[in-house]
């Protein structure tokens, strides 16, 4: 059961899920905010549909663009890839664990982040800086707001190991920890701006000026986008897997026990689907903010993230 | 070991010493044949420095050696020593300055012979003084070496002393080296103990109390702060890098400021009897202070040189907290902890050295190659220069803090320190630990921002300005210089655990404990500070993950699909008038943080009317602690002199009258 080829293979399975799964998740999001926006909406799959048509397309790239513009889309879905092995999606303890912890994982998506914003720069258009000065002014705030958030959940079980953390919270479902609850509010602020949802950013948008991811990407076409695109949505479903393991890790293999697998997926698949249903609610429900309020939405996170690491030694420590 | 020759590695050190001076003497008389100083004198000093290198490294398994020489004061000789301490140092001015001086033989070919002969000169002095510096076992020697390192450094920041602002950055320099000096002069007097021994065994011997150790540590905090860039000593930082060559900018911000880190260490670990807890806390605040006043003064840059600059600040900051987090866990007598605080510490002075060093030179290349050092009036290099283009990029991702650079490894390490940290006796300093590691994070995501901002308005984009379609990538040897440079950061930041093993001695002299044990547990592979399952990180695991995929990931979409290409013009949302202006200048790329961090600025902004036919725009962002510490200083000190002067008459017998009671006065003292 625990021979290392198990192991890599478990952990290939779940790397191969996160990155096919992903752009399911986006579909049923999509599917939802069109039901609550009483549309009927385009189906699960539609996010599969563009990806193909991307695909199929000859690209068209600017003539000022250099090779790192090229370059920029598979490094940003490699690291993509690299973070869905590490994060415990299925289970704890796989081989890719140990290669980095939830400092090095917040690394993992800055380089992701930096690569696409010099490629925003690359072409030399007004929309492509600007949506780089944007995403850089969010990540600024974000990046350190989610580093709180890990760093609370590494206070409590002393290791910022993403496996260890999993395996000490899933074992103490009697206690509460005020400290993860003020860590949890700051986690889903600093999701919606990281992965450019309603109120920081629109993913629906048509508006150049209001752009803020999109403007960064205007410049691709076909194959390139695709893989953006899809990075995009292997980033959402990594938040989301970040979130489960950490608040809500019950059913989470331990080990790479085959037996649990299945336990594991239905608790997956459940929890999913309520977190896509319950993003599609709150960007419903929320508008979005003008961009200098931006700033103050994310220093309200860190702020957030902060005070649940100073409730952690005032109350549990 | 027991051979009739056996050279030890301090009489390498004092060799390649003695052959750099020897250099810059044969430079200045070579000043009728400049080619022969950019392809002899140069090169031979690059193999000089690597030599120091591999001396560096030898002698960080060593035991300490010491030596005598016979120069200096009467009753008190040169002393060198050279421990684990020095030999870290050596190793970086050694790795550094080997990349540097490469760069430095194709930088300056083609200046005038003169000015290239005195160069030279100061150039293999200020190498050789800061060699000195780190091996001065006398207060006397390290003095007189520091006090050269200054002068030496002095000149060549001024090479360019035809230009005003220039002559006035030097002065500024100059005025604060030398602050700092008297500082540190007066730490060495008072760790003296009175016993008139300058020699620093006697200073390790000599007993203090508390509050005499704490005036020695303040005094040295002080005086090496003042060379470091600690917060309100920093001002001459951004003037004196923008305005010195840029590999003398390189050495300057890469190694000169890392002997001022030396120094720090030298005093507060090994010469003082005892470290207090204050002490650890003052450091941390300082360092983050500092960290966090660099960073947003470099966000707000537009000149890129002055950015890097601040960008310096920001990480002897960095380095600082790590001391100072080292320094609280030393006095509570966690070793362990305080192994890693200060590995960190060493770490990132090593990566430090590394990508500001390759930045600096990638700047100068830029320079020579544009004349422009305003952002403003660059961007689109990339293509005319790919070369400094993607090596600069190297160093841009790696002093990002980006994984699987080098930047990282000794942020991780910091992070790490402050988050095993709990169990500090006091519930207060428990307190404070977590929130500056909030303010660390939130400095290191600032540099992202930074140097995106820095490297997306110098090479990528369109070019801004005409004449930058002439622009000329680099030479051989500057090509070289970089890649050395470019080189080391990718081994620093895949090879940790290797690297940790070999700072074992240093971590060990400074605290009594090592982390390489520990860190080395499961391997060379992960790196291991406390214990597996408390945290581990691989970088090289992670550059196989991200090249695999993007290996599979591009021959996947060849083979499924299609590789067709066509090129056009940028589509930009249809607009058809673009031009190159449109893309954010370096004040529009900071103007969020000069919007979110106002009140550090000191701003001028003049707007134009809606209505005004040739309008103007003029913003202009300062430093308020010139303003608020600087000028009332400079204030009181000219009132000061003022007051002085009403003493003096011209007349000779008032003069002979001040001596006389100066004389009363003194045998009534002394009685």
């Amino acid at each position: 059961m625990m021979t290392p080829y198990s192991g890599i293979l478990f952990q290939l399975l779940q790397s191969l899920l996160v990155v096919l799964a992903a752009p399911l998740l986006l579909g049923w999001v999509n599917q939802c905010r069109a039901w609550l926006s009483n549309r009927s909406g385009a189906g699960l799959l539609q996010p599969y549909r563009g990806l193909r048509k991307l695909l199929h397309k000859d690209a068209v790239l600017a003539e000022t663009a250099s090779p790192l513009f090229r370059a920029t889309p598979y490094v940003l879905f490699g690291c993509m890839w690299l973070a869905a092995g590490v994060v415990p999606v299925l289970a704890t303890d796989l081989p890719y664990a140990p290669a980095a912890d939830v400092i090095a994982l917040v690394g993992i998506f800055a380089l992701a982040r930096v690569f696409l914003a010099l490629a925003a720069m690359d072409i030399g258009t007004s929309f492509g800086t600007l949506g780089a000065r944007r995403e850089m002014l969010v990540a600024f705030l974000a990046e350190p707001a989610l580093l709180m958030v890990f760093f609370t959940a590494s206070l409590i079980s002393h290791s910022t190991s993403l496996s260890t953390i999993v395996e000490t919270l899933a074992h103490s479902q009697a206690v509460i920890y005020p400290s993860l609850a003020f860590a949890a509010l700051a986690f889903v602020m600093v999701l919606l701006a990281e992965n450019a949802r309603i109120p920081v950013d629109n993913p629906a948008t048509h508006l150049e000026l209001t752009m803020i991811h999109e403007a960064m990407i205007l410049e691709y076409s076909a194959r390139h986008l695709a893989l953006i695109e899809w990075a995009s949505s292997i980033k959402l479903l990594t938040y989301f897997a970040i979130g489960i393991a950490l608040f809500l890790p019950w059913g989470i293999v331990e080990g790479n026990n085959w037996a649990g697998l299945p336990l594991a997926l239905g608790a997956l698949l459940l929890k999913l689907t309520v977190a896509g249903a319950g993003l599609a609610l709150l960007e419903t429900v929320s508008a979005k903010m003008r961009i200098f309020r931006a700033p103050e939405f994310l220093g309200t996170a860190f702020l957030l993230g902060v005070l649940g690491m100073l409730t952690h030694f005032l109350l549990e420590s | 070991m027991s051979t009739v020759i056996s050279a030890l590695p301090i009489d390498f050190a004092g060799a390649i010493i003695l052959f750099w001076l020897a250099l810059g003497s044969i430079g200045l008389a070579l000043q009728s044949r400049p080619r022969w100083i950019t392809l002899l004198i140069f090169p031979a000093s690059a193999a000089a420095s690597l030599l120091l290198a591999a001396t560096g490294l030898w002698a960080l398994g060593e035991t300490p050696d010491v030596a005598l020489l016979p120069l200096g004061l009467p009753d008190l000789p040169f002393h060198l020593r050279l421990d684990a301490l020095s030999a870290f140092f050596l190793l970086l001015l050694g790795a550094a300055s080997f990349g540097i001086t490469l760069y430095a033989a194709g930088y300056f070919r083609s200046m005038p012979g003169g000015t290239l002969g005195l160069l030279t000169l100061e150039y293999h002095v200020f190498l050789a003084s800061m060699a000195l510096v780190l091996v001065a076992d006398d207060a006397y020697l390290f003095m007189v070496a520091w006090e050269s390192m200054a002068l030496s450094s002095y000149f060549l920041v001024t090479t360019d002393h035809k230009i005003p602002a220039i002559r006035s950055a030097g002065y500024l320099y100059l005025l604060l080296a030398h602050v700092g000096a008297i500082a540190i002069l007066l730490c060495f007097g008072v760790m003296q103990g009175g016993h008139g021994d300058f020699t620093f065994a006697a200073m390790r011997a000599s007993e203090l109390t508390e509050f005499w150790a704490s005036a020695a540590f303040l005094l040295a905090l002080f005086g090496f702060g003042a060379k470091a860039g600690l917060l309100p000593l920093h001002v001459w930082l951004p003037e004196a890098h923008p305005a010195a060559p840029s590999p003398v900018s390189a050495l300057m911000s890469g190694v000169m400021l890392k002997t001022a880190i030396y120094g720090l260490l030298r005093v507060t670990f090994d010469l003082l009897p005892m470290q207090l807890w204050w002490w650890g806390v003052l450091l941390l605040t300082l360092g983050l202070a500092t960290a966090f006043f660099g960073v947003v003064f470099a966000a707000v840059q537009s000149d890129m040189k002055r950015l890097l600059a601040y960008s310096s600040i920001e990480n002897i900051g960095l380095i600082l907290v790590g001391i100072g987090l080292g320094l609280l866990f030393h006095s509570y007598k966690m070793g362990g902890l305080a192994a890693l605080a200060i590995t960190a510490a060493l770490y990132h002075c090593l990566n430090h050295a590394f990508f500001k060093g390759l930045l600096f030179l990638g700047t100068g290349s830029v320079l020579h190659a544009t004349g422009e050092r305003n952002l403003g009036r660059l961007g689109g290099l990339m293509r005319r220069m790919p070369w400094v283009a993607w090596l600069t990029l190297v160093g841009t991702l790696a002093i990002a803090g980006l994984p699987p650079l080098n930047g990282f490894v000794s942020e991780w390490l910091l992070l790490q320190a402050f988050l095993l940290t709990p169990g500090l006796p006091h519930s207060y300093l428990n307190m404070l630990v977590p929130v500056a590691a909030a303010a660390l994070a939130l400095a290191a995501a600032l540099a992202a921002y930074v140097m995106v901002k820095f490297y997306g308005i110098v090479f990528l984009g369109q070019s801004r300005e005409e004449k930058l379609s002439e622009a000329h990538d680099a030479g051989i040897w500057e090509k070289l210089g970089m890649g050395w440079l470019a080189l080391g950061c990718l081994a620093l930041g895949l090879f940790p655990v290797s690297v940790i093993l070999r700072l074992d001695a240093v971590t060990q002299l400074v605290t009594g404990h090592a982390l390489g044990a520990t860190a080395a547990q499961t391997g060379w592979l992960f790196l291991t500070p406390m214990a597996p399952e408390r945290a581990s990180y691989s970088p090289l695991f992670f550059l196989i993950v991200i090249a695999t995929v993007v290996a599979l990931t591009f021959f996947a979409v060849r083979r499924f699909y299609h590789g067709r290409l066509k090129r056009g013009p940028a589509w930009d949302c249809g607009y058809p008038a673009q031009t190159p202006r449109m893309q954010d200048t370096a004040e529009g790329f900071g103007q969020p943080i000069r919007q979110i961090f106002e009140f550090f600025f000191k701003i001028e902004r003049e707007v134009p009317d809606p209505f005004d036919r040739e309008p103007r725009y003029h913003g202009k962002t300062e430093d308020r602690l010139w303003y608020w510490l600087y000028l009332p200083v400079a204030r009181v000190v000219e009132r000061a002199s003022a007051l002085m002067g009403k003493m003096q008459h011209g007349r000779i017998h008032v003069y002979l009258m001040y001596s006389f009671v100066t004389l009363l006065v003194l045998l009534a003292f002394s009685r």
